[in-house]
């Protein structure tokens, strides 16, 4: 068979998502920030909530999610996106509405707004992409950068006697009664690609049983400065060990 | 047993090369260009398009989504 009889219309199986703009994403090449702003444009899709979705992207790279989710965005003071949305969830009880966070947003900065949305279970989603490290503003040591990890303010590596240790928000945040499912994801191999859909679907689907809260563990080349792959392959081996994937509250009723 | 037969198209200005799709083609279809686009990224393409079998891994691992795929059972 001819490959220009297989590239037909009706041979479609996969394409992006019209829920994302036509606008090229700006995000550096390789970066997880895209596959997961297509995951929840998907999920909307799936769920055919466009109309009733409010987005809420605080500062960070996830600051852009505005101009590349075909959603009602508004943009929050850095790290006050869960104090946002629970201001919107309560005025728009009927609508859907999720943060997109990074870990310098919502882990340093918004981390009382975080933890205390969580704590009164507000009824929202909370997508949390973790990469260790301040990436739009030159690659920084964030909260959750690992031991002796390199970042420009940290060049010999973290230390923990000087600079702390990694904070486990999404452990944190698990403890606290207000919260409903919690997991972490990852999102650099097709198979958890796919696990990390269905976690946002679940936690999309059930945000008015309580607040859900997914973090996606990503990579971020350009602050860790390797290539997209070697990346992936450095956040496999060390960031997986201290940030295990899987789900770390579910709901009892929950069947996976 | 039927014959799946796949293809994919790329949408080459908006591709950034970053190769996150090779390793995710168990088929070993995919392959970097030697011509750069607009942006000056080497995007990728079908090397074997025989080989293809419209399995999506490509397409969903992409973090820009400019995959296409497309599939045909023979």
């Amino acid at each position: 068979m001819d490959i220009k009889d297989i590239i037909q219309e009706k041979n479609i199986v996969y394409k992006r998502t019209d829920h994302l703009t036509d606008k090229a994403l700006s995000f550096c090449p390789g970066c997880g920030h895209g596959t997961v702003h297509r995951l929840l444009m998907e999920v909307v899709e799936e769920m055919n909530i466009q109309s009733k979705t409010i987005g809420i992207a605080p500062v960070g790279c996830s600051v852009l999610a505005y101009e590349f989710m075909n959603v009602d965005m508004i943009q929050a003071a850095h790290g006050r996106a869960p104090a946002l949305a629970t201001g919107i969830k309560r005025l728009n009880p009927d609508k859907y509405v999720f943060t997109y966070q990074g870990d310098g947003d919502l882990a340093a900065i918004g981390t009382a707004e975080t933890i205390h949305a969580s704590n009164r279970g507000e009824k929202i989603t909370i997508i949390f992409i973790n990469n260790g490290i301040y990436g739009m503003t030159g690659g920084q040591m964030a909260p959750t950068t690992l031991i002796g990890m390199k970042a420009s303010t940290c060049p010999y590596g973290r230390d923990a006697e000087r600079m702390g240790n990694p904070l486990k928000i999404t452990e944190l945040v698990a403890q606290l009664p207000g919260t409903y499912f919690v997991t972490r994801q990852a999102v650099h191999t097709p198979n958890h690609v796919r696990k990390a859909k269905k976690a946002i679907r679940f936690a999309m689907e059930n945000q008015n049983n309580g607040l859900c809260f997914v973090e996606i563990v990503s990579n971020c080349p350009s602050g860790w400065k390797m290539t997209p792959n070697q990346s992936n392959t450095w956040m496999a081996e060390n960031m997986f060990p201290f940030y295990p994937l899987g789900d770390i509250k579910v709901p009892e009723k929950k069947v996976v | 047993m039927a014959k799946v037969k796949g293809a994919i198209v790329v949408n080459i200005e908006k591709c950034k090369g970053c190769e996150v799709c090779i390793p995710a083609c168990l088929q070993d279809v995919i392959g970097l260009t030697k011509e750069v686009n607009g942006k000056g990224y080497h995007y990728t393409f079908m090397d074997k398009p025989d080989a293809c079998t419209g399995c999506m891994n490509c397409a969903i691992v992409c973090p820009d989504g400019v995959i296409t795929v497309y599939r045909v059972k023979e």
